[in-house]
């Protein structure tokens, strides 16, 4: 019996592909144009060319990188905990990881320089510092919904609860469980939440702008005011680098203990034995 | 002299009381199974041993030392789990290397006590595997290894062998009771396989409802069931109606037995007597002093054994004989006489 070819479903498929495709073209082609009459990557040397975005993309790499830290330091031990001793708060907990979602981020920092300003009692906007602290604390709070997502989705895939014990009854304390047991095995899934965190924070523009910082969000929206073809040249590197993200998220939960990250550098070829 | 002792454990989870009034005394070098159905207990005592769980009242002494309320981390004790619980990002070595680390042994002492156990568990080929690699016997091995690697004080095992298949299972029973007597560990071992428990036992422990039914020598707890829940959950029996007729003798079947054994019963009581369908057979053997008229229902051929249904006394018995070439099956509508000898005969009591 053969099956004819669902020409329906192609066509929707193809519309829906032309709804992401063909701007991104749009943009590329964009982008080439800064010379008049020729195609070159003048406006990507451009960008490359001045201080300001290595300065800024430096600076949001940063923040991401320690909300990054700090986000995992809060949420493994967290995901852990509530699995192994609460499990039934689990919902609870998972609902309240969703909070960032439907609070706005900028209902969020006008709180934070309420809460922080300079007539409180823990004045972190009035240092440079301090107002950095409060950045990442802010981007700690946006990814939260991805990132205890992440790490909860890998610990139901191992057995939180017997490698716990297995590791107790061989002498290891809860620290050491932690570090050497449970991290190892969901590091698959720290990394796909840390590069979604990543991911968000580099771009944030709202609590960045909000608290001044020289960041990458904001300059991208000056850039986008002050000039025409730098823009879609930046918006074509965030979107290469949003999916390089994402293959290397792939490549990472793919990944089995033992084998190289770069599967054609140490091929292993142990064939499963019956005992 | 009690190495591993449990005193009259309670454990309740809310207002659920699992395990009660459990009493239990170890000898070195012992190893105990706990026997009896799903939700019976036995997991939670043998995770009040291991300090996973903490008991309600009661206590644990291992080697002299009370360590009810000592964390598991702290007790020494090894544990195997029915689902393994390898380490999956730790090679074969690794895993079985990590109690060691932890406790801080040096490098080279590791190496050679790694080799050692992995010689034990005659899986020194794989020890750069990793666990996904490797078959649930495999996987059980060495995570028997990993247990023993610290020189722990008890050997726990959690139904070791019930996710693994028929042929495996023998196997590996075997070589867990040889190691155990190699190493002389103190072992307590869970199942709810009566063959498996009677098997690789010293002393099996038959547990119901929460409570120790009866503890005793694998012989003892099949040939002398002291209760009627152990009768009948450890082998098939036969059971029969029947009541004491005078201190000397009991009635059942339509026959007076005259059963010296059992000369502390009340005349009159109704009791339970049991025959086990091997202590049965369809020709007198020497020994075989009582017997009982019958007619075949029917007969199943099962290679080495030969199994007939007999209706007796209004019943149903079964028996099992051992095949030999010359045996017939027996054929169904024929009239039989059912033979065994007095000292086979269970008296049970009647109410539990
Ligand atoms: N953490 C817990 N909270 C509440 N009830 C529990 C808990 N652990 C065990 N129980 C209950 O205690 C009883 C005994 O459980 P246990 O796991 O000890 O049984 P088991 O004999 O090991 O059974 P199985 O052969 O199925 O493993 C069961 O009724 C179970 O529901
Ligand atoms: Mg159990």
């Amino acid at each position: 019996m053969s099956r004819r070819f669902p020409i329906l479903s192609a066509l929707i498929a193809l519309i829906g592909a032309a709804f992401f495709i063909v701007p991104l073209i749009a943009t590329f082609n964009f982008s080439l144009r800064m010379k008049r009459g020729e195609l070159s990557f003048e406006a990507y040397r451009s960008v490359f060319d001045s201080d300001v975005f290595l300065g800024v993309l430096g600076f949001s790499a940063t923040a991401s990188l320690m909300a990054i830290l700090m986000g995992v330091l809060i949420v493994v031990p967290t995901a852990y905990w509530v699995r192994l001793r609460v499990p039934r708060a689990r919902p609870v907990i998972e609902f309240l990881s969703l909070m960032p979602l439907i609070i706005p981020p900028v209902v969020l920092v006008f709180g934070y320089v309420r809460l922080y300003g300079s007539s409180s009692i823990l004045p972190l906007t009035m240092t440079e510092a301090g107002t950095n602290v409060l950045l990442v604390i802010g981007y700690v709070v946006l990814s939260v919904p991805y990132m205890y997502r992440a790490v909860d989705n890998g610990m139901a895939a191992i057995d939180i609860a017997t490698l716990t014990e297995a590791a107790e009854s061989l002498g290891a304390s809860r620290l050491r469980t932690i570090v050497f047991v449970i991290f190892p095995n969901i590091r698959s899934a720290i990394m796909s939440g840390a590069f979604l965190t990543f991911s968000i924070s580099l771009g944030e523009f709202v609590i960045t702008s909000l608290l001044n910082r020289p960041a990458f969000g904001p300059y991208l929206v000056q850039m986008g005011q002050d000039f025409a073809y730098q823009p879609a040249a930046l918006a074509i590197m965030a979107f290469a680098f949003t999916w390089i993200c994402m293959v290397l998220m792939e490549a990472f939960a793919t990944r089995k203990p033992g084998q190289r990250l770069l599967p054609w550098r140490a091929p292993r070829s142990v064939t499963k034995a019956k005992s | 002299m009690s190495f591993l002792t449990l005193k009259n454990i309670t454990k309740s989870f809310g207002p659920n009381t699992v395990v009660r009034d459990f009493d239990l005394n170890v000898a070195p070098g012992e190893f105990v199974s706990f026997l009896g159905p799903s939700g019976c207990g036995k997991t939670t005592v043998l995770r009040m041993i291991a300090g996973f769980e903490t008991p309600s009242s009661g206590s644990i002494h291992v080697g002299g030392t009370d360590v009810t309320a000592l964390p598991a981390s702290r007790r020494k004790i090894g544990m195997v789990f029915q689902a393994y619980a390898l380490f999956p990002n730790m090679s074969v070595r690794d895993n079985v290397a990590f109690g060691l680390k932890i406790a801080g042994m040096p490098r080279a002492e590791i190496d050679t006590r790694v080799a050692e156990m992995l010689d034990l568990i005659s899986l020194g080929s794989l020890a750069d595997r990793y666990p996904y690699q490797m078959s649930g016997g495999q996987q059980q091995r060495v995570a028997l290894a990993r247990a023993l690697a610290p020189r722990p004080n008890l050997l726990l095992l959690d139904e070791p062998l019930s996710a693994l298949d028929a042929q495996i299972r023998t196997s590996l029973r075997d070589d867990i009771r040889r190691i155990q007597q190699e190493l002389g560990i103190t072992t307590v071992f869970v199942t709810h396989d009566q063959e498996e428990a009677l098997s690789i036992s010293d002393r099996v422990v038959v547990m119901h409802k929460g409570r120790a039914d009866q503890i005793g020598t694998p012989a003892q707890i099949y040939n002398r069931p002291t209760t009627r829940f152990v009768a009948d959950f450890v082998g098939k029996l036969n059971t029969f109606e029947a009541r004491v007729e005078s201190p000397q003798s009991i009635f059942f079947a339509g026959q007076n037995i005259h059963d010296p054994r059992h000369t502390d019963l009340t005349p009159g009581a109704p009791i339970t007597v049991a025959l086990r369908p091997e202590a049965l057979s369809l020709r007198p053997r020497p020994g075989d002093d009582l017997s009982l008229p019958g007619r075949v229902l029917h007969s199943t051929f099962l290679g080495s054994v030969i199994r007939a249904q007999i209706e007796v006394a209004g019943q149903q018995v079964s028996v099992d004989m051992f095949n030999r070439a010359d045996a017939t099956l027996p054929v169904a509508g024929d009239m039989a006489e059912v033979w065994f000898t007095r000292g086979d005969v269970l008296v049970l009591p009647s109410v539990m």
